[in-house]
């Protein structure tokens, strides 16, 4: 039930103040400024600002030849690193029309989907944390070292990763990465349980989040929003599934699909989706092609013919799109990212009027923000 | 009048502030074991075996740093509010008995006055929130004071429950009432009040939302206010807040081990009076911590509403079926 | 949606003046439908693409230095039916304006603020054009290609 059961909205003061939740603050996950007005506890608008880590990779994108523009791909969404890696690698490949070899292709959705656990497992703590409990957090990262470690065998990053290349992979995986992914996937469907049972079960919890934060599904398409958020708000959209790219469409997964919009759906939307991300992981070690992982002659210095060029994946925080125009050299002419942060926070101003101020950090936890992903 | 007894009252004084500081440096090490236990790890190791020096290197950290004070703040209410805060749990513990014969006033309204004191805790929140000159710190003490003065009203009424069956205010007769095993507690003392369990359990939660621990800590949400009523004090300011906050726990504990856990007595009679108290005291302060580390916060009109619309229904209920039980019996 | 990509380009063709609306490749290009409107046209463009069920993915800017136009680009997505449609129009370079879509897709709001900032492309009718990346006092807008530090 909603603040609004028990106390009018309009029975404020009328007295505003202005308060800042400011660059620094333990909420909000990163260097965002909010600025708050508020009449009591209540927020009558609220006012992101952004731009505090804006390092205008869409410049270097122009500065750089397509082959170094792929350290920058990893570092605008540093937790979900590897699926806009992909995005950016697939989008030039099909341009240059180069041919990913299967096995490559297999070990991109491991990978993509792991790093997808391990941002879902830093989302469930920070939010937590933003509720007051303090202990979930450990637990979840004590399950994102094992990813951490597995990828950073075969990457040598523990985040930032440059794992794809233009037609495959820079190295192959090798017989630890397979067991221990299993081990992983073995170890990792109990831990839900456990979650499931301290934490989504708490009676606390429910009541901080449902009915929280409602989004409509009609919210959510007129910002864009895409991801969890319009998961949560009934519409079953996920371009792994809509748009299918990459060995996706060789698997069976389910879309987790809530409808009521409130942060208990997005929260539970979430969880479900490391549950199915464990599937997809299983059933790809299960089916991995033998064969090389990178294609044969890719040329040294990339040229993609002129023209401009979409392509877009589901990362962990939504639909992340890239829009490459080329000119026919080898440096792009433009790079568009679009992010999903971005849009997914650009709905918060209207959003969280009228909200009391610990729901509408609820609210905010629930959308999973990365500045980085905001700024670019 | 003789010697003795102004010797006897320096003695006890200089016990009580030695307990509270104890209390407060040491319940510190226990919070953080503890925590660290629930999370998985550690917790303080370097200083000391086992960190037990970590609240002496703390301490110190905080002696040395600089006293702030922003400037606009209010400045007689901004050094103010710490000493307040302190004072009453020190007061507070000089009627709490010990053990038969280690209490330091045994005075015939005890009962009150811990809780005459106990409510200078709010004031002095709200003191130090206000002359902080700083938004967040309003915003809390606003909230300190509702969810406090919420929380008073269920808690008064449990250990007027209580103070119903045992008939006096004398902390020390109450637990003198409690002797001869187990079953002689408070707690059990269902002829009376058959729902004294839910009366205990009304003063624990009302204990934990007095001091301002978790899942009751609105007012100090870190991730929402970054440190509440206490964000503008730097050095031994916070540090002074801080202890007090643990000799509050301390102090909450004791009065409830004294009014429903029976005190000193123990149940089999082998070892001392004392021992049994502080055993019972710190079991009690190891399922706060406890508490605090396990759940989320609850919102600010979800507290609020558990206060008053269900504590204190719940608790003039069982009043009413006290005084009618010891009508009848 | 309920139209099929013929009918929605021939929508586009309705619009007064007609714009050119025309099916992509999908596989080579990325996107579906790529229409070319004027600038005037950017709102009944977006108001058609509401009412098919579009959502907003994002809003950019081009910069044509050798043409000495600018061109707005504005993609949409549909949740459900797997389309994605990219309508632009092109701006001459020294007065670059152009109405805002603000009314039909409140998202829109901070795409075009980027725009704003990384292109100085003006929006008539927004209603805070002020810097959203850049800082508040930023003058220079940094993907012209023109533009040096």
């Amino acid at each position: 039930m909603s603040a609004n059961a028990y106390i009018a909205a309009d029975s404020g003061t009328g007295e505003t103040f202005v308060l800042n939740l400011g660059p620094q603050h333990p909420a909000t996950h990163g260097v965002l400024r909010v600025k708050l007005t508020m009449d009591g506890e209540y927020i009558r608008r609220a006012e992101p600002v952004c731009g505090y880590i804006h390092r205008m990779h869409e410049k270097m994108g122009e500065n750089r030849t397509w082959a170094q523009f792929l350290p920058n791909t990893s570092r605008i969404d540093y937790l979900s690193a590897m699926a806009y890696t992909q995005a950016y690698v697939a989008r030039v490949e099909r341009a240059a029309r180069l041919a990913v070899p299967p096995r490559a292709e297999y070990i991109r959705v491991i990978t993509c989907e792991l790093n997808r656990i391990s941002s879902h497992l830093v989302w469930f703590g920070a939010f937590l944390l933003d509720l007051g409990g303090f202990t979930p957090l450990l637990y979840a990262f004590d399950d994102r070292e094992k990813i951490l470690d597995l990828l950073e065998a075969i990457t040598g990053s523990r985040l930032t990763y440059c794992y794809y290349r233009f037609g495959g992979l820079c190295n192959d995986v090798d017989k630890d990465f397979i067991e221990g992914s299993r081990a992983f996937v073995a170890h990792m469907r109990p831990r839900l349980e456990l979650y499931r049972k301290l934490v989504t079960d708490n009676i606390i919890l429910r009541k901080r989040l449902e009915g929280i934060g409602p989004i409509s599904a009609q919210m959510c398409r007129r910002y864009g929003a895409t991801g969890p958020v319009i998961r949560g708000s009934g519409v079953a959209y996920d371009v792994r599934k809509v748009e299918p790219y990459s060995a996706y469409p060789e698997f069976d997964f389910d879309i987790p699909v809530f409808k009521e919009g409130d942060c208990m759906a997005r929260y539970l939307v979430r969880m479900e989706e490391i549950r199915q991300s464990l599937r997809i992981v299983e059933q790809a070690l299960d089916r991995l092609p033998e064969g090389p992982v990178m294609a044969e002659k890719v040329p040294r210095t990339l040229k993609i013919p002129p023209g401009d060029y979409c392509f877009a994946v589901e990362a962990a925080r939504g639909r992340f799109a890239v829009r490459l125009v080329s000119d026919g050299t080898d440096t792009p002419y433009r790079v568009k990212l679009r992010t999903p942060s971005f849009s997914n926070l650009s709905l918060f101003e209207e959003a969280s009027r009228d909200m009391m101020l610990p729901d509408a950090l609820a609210l905010m936890g629930s959308l999973d923000l990365v500045i980085p992903d905001i700024d670019r | 009048m003789s010697l003795a007894e102004p010797i006897r009252l320096l003695l006890f004084l200089a016990g009580i502030l030695g307990f509270v500081a104890l209390n407060a440096a040491y319940l510190v090490w226990v919070e953080r074991k503890g925590a660290g236990r629930f999370q998985r790890r550690p917790g303080p190791t370097e200083v000391g075996y086992a960190g037990l020096l970590q609240p002496l290197a703390d301490g110190l950290k905080l002696l040395s740093k600089q006293l702030i004070v922003p400037p606009g703040a209010d400045g007689v209410l901004f050094r103010l509010a710490p000493l307040m805060v302190m004072a009453p749990a020190m007061m507070c513990l000089a009627v709490i008995p010990f053990s038969e014969t280690l209490v330091a006033r045994d005075l015939n309204v005890g009962l009150v006055m811990v809780f005459a004191f106990g409510s200078i805790n709010v004031l002095a929140l709200l003191l130090g929130g206000w002359a902080s000159r700083n938004k967040y710190a309003i915003i809390s003490a606003a909230r300190v004071v509702s969810q406090d003065v919420a929380y008073e009203i269920p808690m008064l009424l449990a250990v007027i429950t209580v103070m119903m069956v045992t008939g006096t205010l004398n902390l020390g007769e109450i637990v003198q009432q409690q002797e001869g095993g187990c079953w002689r507690w408070n707690l059990f003392r269902l002829e009376a009040n058959p729902l004294m369990p839910v009366t205990f359990l009304i003063f624990y939660i009302c204990m934990l939302a007095e001091t301002n621990r978790a899942p009751f800590d609105m007012a100090e949400a870190e991730s929402e206010l970054v440190a509440g009523a206490f964000t503008e004090y730097a050095g031994m300011g916070f540090g002074v807040f801080f202890m007090a906050e643990y000799a509050n726990i301390a102090v909450g504990c004791c009065l409830a081990a004294v009014l429903f856990l029976g005190g000193w007595q123990s149940p089999i009679g082998v070892f001392p009076g004392l021992f049994w108290f502080l055993l019972k005291v710190y079991l009690l302060v190891f399922s706060v911590i406890w508490v605090r580390w396990t759940f989320p916060r609850t919102q600010f009109y979800g507290l609020l509403n558990l206060s008053w619309k269900i504590l204190i229904p719940l608790s003039l209920f069982t009043l009413v079926l006290t005084s009618a039980a010891m009508k009848v019996w | 949606m309920t139209l099929s990509l013929q009918e929605l380009a021939g929508r586009f063709s309705q619009l007064c003046p007609p714009a050119q609306a025309q099916e992509v490749d999908y596989a080579a290009r990325g996107f579906h439908l790529d229409a070319l409107v004027q600038p005037g046209q950017v709102v009944a463009a977006a108001e058609l693409l509401d009412q098919c069920g579009f959502a907003l993915d994002t809003i950019t800017g081009m910069d044509w230095l050798e043409a000495g136009e600018m061109e707005v680009v504005y993609d949409y997505f549909h949740p459900q039916a797997a389309t994605r449609a990219a309508v632009r129009a092109r701006l001459p370079r020294r007065e670059p304006e152009i109405p805002t879509i603000g009314a039909v897709f409140p998202g829109a709001n901070w795409h075009e603020r980027e725009t704003h900032d990384f292109f100085g492309i003006r929006f008539l009718g927004h209603p805070d054009l002020t810097p959203l990346l850049l800082p508040e006092d930023a003058d220079f807008h940094p993907l012209r290609k023109d533009f040096a530090p």
